[in-house]
């Protein structure tokens, strides 16, 4: 799997699912959910997500509802990456499971507008903004062909076929 | 080789005599839970195409209760494809309407002491209370769940909660819930068990422990779980039930943390807006006015719940400046409730009583919140347009402490009332 290129979009602590994705609107396609991806929290979120691709968080990203919504909105507003100090657990299985590559990494020295190198595999995430070069935790080695696959579905089509 | 309460289910369903926490396994869930809002509607297709058969189908309960009774045709569509995949593929069970997920494993003896139970909400952390392992999963995971039977599990680090003493008088299980949540945080058990123990939790009556369970995902749980003993017993014996394997902890079983709380010091407690962790004495915010009351969802809205409401709501009324909203957690709380008088004592002050259902909780069927109001409920979530708007604020408390602030049109210490 290649490296992800982006620039930083940063947010704090405990980003809910209810702020990621509002129920308000659950029973709406993706494409028209991810039009209110995190608006009780940033207004323009879907703005800025088109220039700031790689999403970059504290602690506890993404606790809350079992909703898979909440990656999925996240992708569908062009989100390659997350790099979170922390995930909340269903949310980061979720991640993994669509297809969307999370990274835990201690944060707090990248900024907004970073520029960012990410290997979700080694968890390695390369600073060029800042000329550093940062070690987090990649995708376990178990869920490996998850990722390489494409998402859950796409590995489960594979078993099928064999 | 001692093994936590969480490490001897893990271990069980996984076919391996020890594990301990870190280890990866591969688990086959004895219980099987999907709901409306994040099942069939969202992989019946992927369903289909990858073979469309259920491995264990007894072992798969689907419950409509999120857009239940429906109140647009989006829900109602919803639910009828939910009700239409369930009976198509012969699932163990399927229940429209009868009440919230968590309480209807409970109600209809689906979860036995000892049982993994994954389902696609997260509060399935609820099945803890009978002595399981419970845990929230996505939809794209349960679709694996369902297709190979199996789910991949890294075995958790156990935190003991030990509660010890009596509640005083006007304060529930709800408030020690929330003090343990403002102690522990919003994140402080990501990925790992809550084991709560001591002599509260052993005096306290099976429905009043399934909030400890219940409330654990909001410290970033996998779960909750509590030691299964006499009253699950009995319970499960009351309905015919009785099976499992009541595993407890081992005397020298490692926890990552021992905390311990004193219950005779507790007084009632709320969580203002917007995080559940956010934990203050109910007498900080007195007289904040409100506009909706709400008591009723997974963890308010049990038999304990109403009779607590009714001791505080008799022969009072409801402030005619709020409206306050009771929905049992389900059917057979509702025949029990309506059998001893409580829901008669509500509707008397001037409750509005509705179906069983996940209810106004997640901002989905009746009494959402419009923008600028604020609400008191003895639900689970307060964050940002959980309950309707976006610019709504939700106080999360004890149902005493919603019955008072009923009466009062603003937050009030049910104590007051005792």
């Amino acid at each position: 799997m290649k490296t992800i290129s982006g620039k930083a979009l940063k947010y704090g602590d405990n980003i809910n699912t209810d702020i990621i994705s509002p129920g308000a609107y659950l029973q709406l396609s993706i494409e028209k959910q991810a039009e209110h991806a995190m608006e009780g929290f940033d207004e323009d979120f879907i703005t800025k997500v088109k220039f700031l691709d790689i999403m970059v968080v504290g602690e506890n990203f993404g606790s809350g509802s079992s909703r898979e919504t909440a990656p999925l909105v996240l992708k569908a507003n062009n989100v390659k990456a997350i790099v979170a100090k922390s995930f909340a657990r269903i949310f980061y299985r979720n991640a993994i499971n669509i297809g969307l590559p999370v990274v835990e990494l201690d944060t707090s020295f990248i900024d907004e507008g970073d520029e960012l190198v990410v290997d979700v595999l080694t968890g390695k995430v390369e600073n060029l903004t800042k000329v550093k070069e940062y070690q987090g935790v990649g995708i376990p080695s178990h869920v490996l062909k998850i990722i390489e696959d494409g998402g859950l579905k796409a590995y489960l089509k594979n078993i099928a076929k064999q | 080789m001692e093994m936590t309460l969480a490490e001897k289910i893990l271990a069980r369903t996984s076919g391996k005599s020890f594990v301990k926490a870190g280890d990866i396994v591969f688990c086959k869930p004895d219980v099987t839970m999907i709901h409306d809002l994040l099942g069939p509607v969202i992989f019946a297709d992927d369903f289909r195409e990858l073979g469309g058969k259920i491995k264990y189908p007894e072992r798969v309960v689907v419950i409509a209760d999120h857009s239940a009774p429906p109140a647009t045709v989006d829900q109602a569509n919803v639910v009828k494809k939910t009700r239409d995949w369930a009976w198509e593929n012969n699932v163990g069970e399927f229940y429209q309407f009868k009440g919230a997920c968590h309480q209807l494993l409970v109600d209809g003896g689906h979860i036995t002491p000892g049982n993994l139970v994954v389902g696609t909400d997260s509060h399935t952390c609820t099945a803890g209370a009978l002595g399981s392992f419970g845990t929230g999963i996505g939809s794209t995971e349960m679709l694996g769940v369902l297709l190979t039977g199996e789910i991949w599990l890294r075995v958790p680090e156990s935190i003991l909660v030990n509660w010890v003493g009596k509640l005083p008088l006007g304060v529930m299980a709800k408030d020690a819930a929330l003090e343990t949540i403002g102690k522990v945080g919003h994140g402080g058990a990501t990925y790992m068990a809550v084991e709560f123990g001591g002599s509260l939790i052993s005096n306290l009556p099976l429905d009043e422990r399934l909030v400890f369970a219940n409330m654990a995902v909001e410290m970033g749980a996998k779960t909750g779980i509590i030691k299964p003993d006499k009253k699950v017993r009995d319970y499960l014996d009351s309905i015919g039930k009785n099976a499992g394997e009541y595993f407890i902890s081992d005397d020298n079983a490692t926890y990552r943390e021992v905390l311990e709380f004193d219950a005779t010091k507790l007084t009632p407690r709320l969580a203002a807006p917007h995080e559940v962790d956010n934990v203050f004495p109910v007498t900080d915010y007195e007289r904040q006015v409100l506009d909706q009351c709400y008591i009723g969802s997974c963890t308010g809205g049990r038999l304990t719940d109403f009779a607590s409401a009714a001791k505080i709501l008799k022969g009072r009324k409801v402030s005619k400046k709020v409206r306050c909203l009771v929905v049992p957690a389900s059917e057979k709380v509702w025949r029990e409730a309506s059998k001893l008088g409580y829901l008669d004592i509500l509707a008397e002050a001037g409750c509005v009583i509705s179906a069983p259902a996940c209810g106004a909780c997640g901002g989905f069927t009746n009494g959402v919140l419009g923008d600028g109001e604020r609400c008191i409920s003895s639900s689970n979530r307060n964050f940002i347009g959980r309950m309707g708007s976006k610019k709504a604020e939700v106080f999360l408390a004890s149902p005493m402490t919603v019955a008072a602030s009923a009466i009062a049109g603003m937050i009030t210490d049910p104590r007051k009332f005792l």
